[in-house]
């Protein structure tokens, strides 16, 4: 054997770990729920056999697979833009030279250590109908007693919020990154010639932060369709479906009902979605968007 | 047409004064070129004019106006930085034009001020470059013309030559020297340099460790040196300064310390186009032999000291030979060695 191809067998030994793990819990699980998809589900009595389209129809004619998707395209709504705005924020306040920074950062960033089932048991608290923190600071102020993840109306919204507290710090981390590398003689050119705080931000900041943003953005889109610690913990997608998402349905189509199939198909619909996402924002918004 | 001026002005880090208790004052129109060693506080000089840096003592007046704690954008300056703060993502005409579409001037006015600085820095082929594509120098260019569009009467330049070529170099120094002249621009000019603060400066304000060593004109600096400092870092080659004690034969052979300066405490300052090579001068040894063309430098040592000698045209010397070194009348700058500065000297 030549040097040449030892180093080959020996590279090839080396990825052989990761690339069978990879391949055996992401790659062939994806493969076979696309062929799962395709077959009826099986039971003691009735083995599974190929059942066409069926499973996409009965999909289709699912009011909950619905109500699950809207849901999660409000979800999406409601968590990303305000993450990342408010990570660009907090970013920015804590990469200015202030006292105590380093505590700040901190503060900021712990929400995203903490496990999700750990920060949902915390705002179960603050949501608690009466005695909630959130509940006796309305009541001091004499507003109407709500119960946040009780009612139809706030439920979505409670587990919003939840997300974006937990999101905010982590994608901070990435814009205080991003805001390190950018010279700060930029922003004394800039107040030389007179530019406000806000100009400069929009004109010099935003736009070199850019990259940051692309990249930011595609884990926000993935977290919004993935995230569903806080669900089980908080709500189950209940008042009456309010608050279903997508993966926390085929977690309850599979592991509940037991309707593999179908959530097989559910599944490849999550897919398919993702999927979508990562090809425009690498696409298309990748080629918008300035590079040093 | 603005003046500038610091009186008792301090930039104290912690410990460290990086600018300690400094006063000068820049006439209008006119060019200060801030002279001085890297580290010495040039920068934060300028930093502190700008109001980049809040000063921790002292006043600072722009245009007859306390501007001591006033925004930078209140002060009526442009500045060019060191590492010329270029925002990557506009183009080369978009950087120049920030500050005008920031102060919302028309369409008009901005592209005729652009063409304008384009055509003197000869930028116009690289307006719709961005930055990352352009040069070190054409980088600097670009870094001029937004200063030049500014129109500010006061200017601040960080070294801004300080990446161009030779040739570059000395026709962009003209450039702004004109530029200055022609618009009034008062300007204070940052340079390791000598040759370039010599040559552009009506004022040299020459500064070593936070304080000011000496301010004044060109010929003043070369002429009469405060310190023996500032008598070697100006010149090229520097002053020959060398401290009389234990110079066998100069009491003889060279001028005699001024009263009042006693011979173990002096030292000689002489240029090296006034030290002669003569018959019967004070004995030396060549040790090296420059000939530049129109002049001969001749390094010889005395004793312990190097000197040099600056002779026109070619000489005849050689490594090795004994020469005499004769300092005529008049050409003795006599330094005090307990604390480096001038007692007296040609006027
Ligand atoms: N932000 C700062 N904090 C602490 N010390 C500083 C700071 N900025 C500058 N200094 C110190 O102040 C002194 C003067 O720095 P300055 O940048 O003014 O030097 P300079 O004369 O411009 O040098 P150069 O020719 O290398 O640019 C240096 O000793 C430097 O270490
Ligand atoms: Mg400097």
């Amino acid at each position: 054997m030549t040097a040449y191809q030892r180093a080959t067998v020996h590279g090839w030994l080396l990825l052989l770990p990761a690339m069978s793990c990879l391949a055996l819990f992401t790659h062939w699980p994806a493969v076979a729920s696309i062929i799962d998809s395709f077959y009826s589900t099986p039971r003691p009595r009735r083995p599974s056999r190929f059942i066409g389209l069926d499973n996409y129809e009965a999909m289709i004619a699912d009011p909950i697979f619905w109500r699950a998707l809207v849901n999660n395209f409000w979800f999406a709504v409601g968590t990303i833009p305000l993450s990342i705005g408010l990570a660009i924020l907090m970013a920015i306040w804590v990469n200015d030279r202030i006292k105590g920074q380093s505590l700040v950062r901190m503060a900021y960033f712990t929400p995203t250590i903490l496990p999700m089932i750990a920060v949902a048991n915390i705002w179960l608290f603050f949501f608690t109908p009466q005695y909630g923190l959130i509940e006796q600071v309305v009541q001091l102020f004499g507003g109407n007693a709500t119960n946040w993840l009780g009612s139809g109306d706030t439920a979505l919204f409670a587990v919003i919020v939840v997300a974006v507290w937990k999101e905010a710090g982590f994608f901070m981390i990435f814009y205080l990154a991003a805001l390190q590398g950018i010279s700060p003689s930029l922003g004394e050119a800039a107040a030389i010639e007179g530019a406000s705080r806000w100009y400069y931000f929009r004109r010099v900041l935003f736009p070199l932060l850019m990259p940051t943003t692309l990249f930011v953005l595609i884990n926000a889109m993935i977290n919004a369709f993935r995230m569903v610690d806080h669900i089980v913990v908080m709500t189950k997608g209940g008042p009456d479906n309010a608050t279903i998402l997508l993966l926390y349905y085929i977690y309850q189509v599979g592991f509940s009902f037991w309707d593999t199939a179908y959530a097989a198909t559910l599944t490849c619909v999550l897919l398919a979605l993702l999927a979508i996402i990562a090809f425009v924002q690498y696409g298309w918004l990748e080629r918008r968007i300035h590079y040093r | 047409m603005a003046a500038v001026e610091l009186r008792g002005v301090t930039k104290a880090w912690g410990e460290t004064r990086a600018v300690d208790n400094i006063s000068f004052r820049v006439e209008p129109g006119h060019l200060v070129a801030l002279l001085g060693p890297s580290g010495c506080g040039k920068s934060t000089t300028l930093r502190l004019i700008a109001g980049l840096e809040e000063a921790s003592d002292g006043v600072i007046r722009i245009a007859d106006r306390d501007v001591t704690h006033a925004p930078p954008a209140g002060r009526g300056i442009a500045m060019v930085f060191q590492n010329y703060a270029l925002f990557p993502h506009l183009t080369v005409a978009e950087n120049i034009i920030f500050g005008l579409r920031v102060r919302a001037l028309d369409k008009a006015e901005r592209d005729a001020r652009l063409k304008e600085a384009a055509t003197i820095l000869g930028l116009g082929k690289l307006l719709d470059r961005k930055p990352s594509q352009l040069s070190g120098g054409q980088q600097q260019r670009v870094a001029l013309g937004r200063a030049i569009v500014a129109r500010a009467p006061v200017c601040l330049m960080d070294e801004p030559l300080s990446n161009l070529d030779a040739q570059l170099r000395v026709e962009m120094r003209r450039e702004i020297r004109d530029l200055q002249r022609r618009l009034g621009i008062t300007m204070v000019y940052v340079t390791h340099d000598q040759v370039e603060a010599m040559t552009m400066a009506d004022q040299v304000i020459l500064m070593r460790e936070g304080k000011i060593e000496q301010d004044g004109s060109p010929a003043d600096l070369y002429e009469r040196p405060e310190t023996i400092f500032v008598a070697r870092f100006v010149g090229a080659p520097p002053m020959n300064v060398t401290p009389l004690a234990g110079l066998a034969g100069a009491e003889a052979a060279w001028p005699a310390p001024p009263d009042g300066l006693p011979r173990e405490r002096a030292a000689l300052g002489v240029r090296a186009e006034h030290l002669d090579i003569v018959e019967g001068g004070l004995p030396a040894d060549i040790v090296a032999v420059e000939y530049l063309g129109g002049e001969t430098l001749v390094e010889a040592s005395l004793g312990s000291h190097r000197v040099i000698a600056r002779r026109p045209g070619k000489i005849a010397a050689r490594q090795g030979e004994r020469i005499g070194l004769h300092v005529p009348e008049g050409a003795a700058h006599w330094f005090d060695m307990s604390n480096g500065r001038r007692l007296s000297g040609p006027a």
